[in-house]
């Protein structure tokens, strides 16, 4: 089952690896892994992305509570939640396929934030599925490069991750 | 007060009321040794390599309730001193190590001596620190304290560049530290208590393993209270030995791998397990598909909520600190009139009495060689059930924890996590250093005393009479035991030729050595030996080669389906 584990840790050096550290030492999956400052810059906020048997998703729960420097661990994916991940994709934008292109980063609701007479590049958001989506709908041959930053996640209504 | 960084790490040594530093200079930390050498209160014990200081920390601090110090250099300092680490780490042994680091401007230059400590590290400590400001190494230390001895134990690395060590500033010692990301949970839920409580006085066969988490907790008393009360059987882990009474009638041995007979099938057919300060660790319960095949209820008490249904799915699971989940259950054992099952009790121990028939440890008393197993009950004898005994690791740790009876906690100190071969002495000397007074052995082997030997010069130079009893089979034994049992008799690499004259290298080193080849001799050397107050004397006792420890679970096999001796070959 696929789980979106979210947590607060001190924004300290190290912190991240001894989370990413924790993962691999104990052969937990990561399929992505997001960080970045909390509006309290002396907390980061993480999600990651794991998939695991219930037994598992409890043991890194747990595992991950243990670490000193975290100090609040969620399973979102235990209830309402919205996941949302960033792609900046760099597309070939030439003769026919320039206008299908600009068609489709519009059917996306995508921002084409760079232009060149050779290329665009897309700017797109939403959950993984349609970031795929949008991968799959383009001709393969025309992508020329890809970059996502993972899920990040966030718990619906009242459900609030703080201290 | 301005004081300098190496000043305020001695303060703060002083403040935690470190008595002993186990340690070995370098570089970069001439200054904290030069101001360890400006002072009185916290001693040094120079080992002779840093593994053996961990080691020494960590059996300081098993065999006491206090926290082990080492102090070692950067590069290779720490390199050495990692496997001190990660043993502590395995057997939840609160450890502060302090490491000299390469100055701030020099880190990530590969400067000379220089490693990541931190990332070294890092999966073997329960934390770790780099203190890149000197004004951080007072509240650190007191972090490092805290933690090292708070919650579940562990080791805490605290790596302090040279130049953060040289540098001032204003010196305070934090009375108190706050951690908002680290709170331990102490108190166990009391409904889940109360459940527990009932599930006991209602059971037919309960049954109680204990582990490291009593000892550490400090929780024999009260563990002994309620079993006693509750008339049932205990079993105590390789790291809970001493938890509960070796010589007491309740006790049926060890579990696990190498457990009694009667202690593995009651902890397979009771209806009702109390698990406390144990993991069901894969050397305990074997396959744990094999193990959960029989239906009963599992309490489980840890204050680690990670080890809860990590291996085994429990029922009642309480997390909190073993003494104070103990004294609230005989609190309610106490106030409930209910009384257990005497009826049920009987049969039950009637069973248990059938199982310990079977007499699992019986070896050949009439052998014309030494058996390793004969020398630990002299052992226990001669100082009368009473001595510290650390051990290496191997068959001669499974005899002494097979036939020395602890009646005590923290006497019984030994590699259990990691199964570090060279652990024995070092650790020794630790325990030596805490208790001045008291008797201390060593059971070892042939192969892992050479793995610390060095320290032989360490008990030289602080007097520390250690006994070590060196069950010398000429075999890295288990190894050739394994051999033996699943890998067609091939020894691949387990004959330890070219072994010194170990009575004579003991000599070497200043101290007495023995030699002793007949099982006639043995009591006598051994009184012989621990009658010397204050000479380390080394028995090398010249046992069956081909001894094997028994009863044996295979690896990933259930827990009853022992091998009881060599006819079941
Ligand atoms: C540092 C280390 N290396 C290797 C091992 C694997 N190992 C476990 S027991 C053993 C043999 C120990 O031999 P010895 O010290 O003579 O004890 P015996 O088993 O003969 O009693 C070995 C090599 C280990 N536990 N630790």
């Amino acid at each position: 089952m696929r789980h979106v584990i979210s947590l607060l840790l001190e924004n300290e050096a190290g912190a991240l690896s001894r989370v990413s550290g924790l993962f691999s030492a104990r052969a937990y999956n990561i399929e992505s892994l997001t960080v970045a400052p909390t509006e309290d810059a002396s907390m980061s906020r993480m999600t990651i992305i794991t998939r695991g048997s219930d037994d598992v998703v409890e043991q890194i729960t747990k595992q991950l509570n243990k670490l000193v420097e975290v100090v609040k661990v969620v399973d979102l994916s235990e209830s309402g939640h919205l996941e949302r991940e960033l792609m900046l994709a760099k597309v070939r934008a030439v003769g026919k396929d320039r206008e299908e292109m600009k068609r489709m980063a519009d059917i996306f609701r995508g921002n084409i934030i760079d232009v060149t007479d050779s290329s665009y590049v897309v700017e797109l958001t939403g959950n993984s599925g349609k970031l795929d989506a949008f991968l799959g709908a383009i001709d393969a041959s025309l992508i020329l490069e890809t970059v996502r930053t993972g899920v990040c996640g966030i718990g619906r209504g009242d459900r609030i991750l703080k201290i | 007060m301005v004081l300098s960084g190496a000043e305020i790490v001695v303060r703060c040594l002083q403040e935690e009321k470190v008595e002993y530093v186990f340690g070995y200079p370098g570089g970069a930390v001439l200054y904290i040794y030069d101001e360890l050498f400006k002072q009185e209160k916290v001693r040094h014990v120079l080992v002779r390599h840093e593994q053996g200081a961990v080691h020494a920390a960590d059996g300081y601090a098993r065999s006491t309730d206090r926290v082990g110090v080492a102090l070692v250099t950067s590069g290779p300092g720490v390199t050495n001193a990692v496997t001190g680490i990660a043993t502590a780490y395995c057997d939840s042994s609160p450890v502060v190590v302090i490491s000299g680091q390469v100055p701030t401007a020099a880190i990530g230059q590969d400067a000379f001596q220089e490693v990541d400590t931190v990332g070294i590290t890092r999966p073997c400590v329960k934390h770790n620190f780099l203190v890149k400001d000197v004004r951080e190494i007072a509240p650190t230390l007191k972090k490092a304290f805290y933690l090292a001895k708070s919650g579940r134990p562990g080791p805490v690395v605290v790596d302090i560049p040279k130049d953060v060590s040289a540098k001032k500033c204003e010196y305070a010692y934090p009375k108190s530290i706050a951690m908002r990301s680290y709170n331990p949970v102490t108190k166990g839920h009391q409904g889940q208590i109360r459940k527990a409580v009932q599930l006991l006085l209602d059971a037919k066969r309960p049954m109680v393993y204990s582990g490291g988490g009593v000892i550490l907790s400090e929780a024999a008393e009260a563990l002994t209270r309620l079993v006693r009360s509750l008339g049932c059987p205990v079993t105590n882990t390789l790291m809970g030995l001493g938890g509960y009474p070796g010589t007491d009638g309740q006790f049926l041995g060890m579990p696990g791998m190498h457990g009694t007979y009667e202690a593995n099938m009651a902890m397979q057919y009771c209806d009702v397990l109390l698990a406390i300060g144990a993991r069901f660790d894969d050397r305990v319960i074997g396959d744990p598909a094999d193990f959960a095949r029989v239906a009963r209820k599992i309490i489980h008490v840890d204050i680690d909520p990670s080890s809860i249904s990590k291996r085994v799915k429990v029922d009642v699971p309480i997390v909190g600190s073993v003494s104070s989940v103990l004294e609230d259950m005989l609190k309610l054992l106490d106030e409930n009139p209910q009384r257990p099952d005497a009826a049920a009790l009987e049969p039950w121990w009637k069973q248990i009495a059938e199982w310990r028939g079977r007499d699992c440890l019986a070896y050949d008393r009439d052998a014309p060689v030494i058996k390793p197993q004969f020398v630990v009950e002299k052992l226990y004898e001669v100082t009368g059930g009473d001595a510290f005994v650390t051990t290496d690791v191997g068959q001669h740790q499974m005899w002494a924890a097979q036939f020395y009876k602890f009646d005590k906690p923290r006497h019984w100190v030994t590699s259990g996590g990691l199964g570090t071969m060279g652990f024995g002495l070092p650790a020794a000397m630790g325990v030596r250093i805490a208790h001045p007074d008291a008797q201390v052995a060593c059971v070892t082997g042939e192969s892992s005393i050479q793995m610390c030997i060095q320290e032989l010069s360490t008990c030289k130079q602080y007097r520390l009479p250690i006994k070590i009893v060196n069950l010398n089979n000429r075999y890295l034994g288990m190894v050739r035991q394994w051999q033996q049992l699943f890998h067609g008799n091939r020894y691949a690499e387990s004959y330890m030729d070219a072994l010194p004259d170990f009575a004579r290298l003991a000599e070497a080193y200043g101290h007495v050595g023995m030699r002793i080849d007949k099982p006639g001799d043995v009591e006598g050397a051994l009184r012989e030996a621990f009658k010397r107050r204050k000479d380390l004397v080394f028995l090398d006792f010249q046992t069956d080669q081909t001894e094997n420890v028994y009863p044996m679970v295979k690896g990933g096999k259930g827990l009853t389906d022992m091998i009881l001796s060599s006819e079941d070959l």
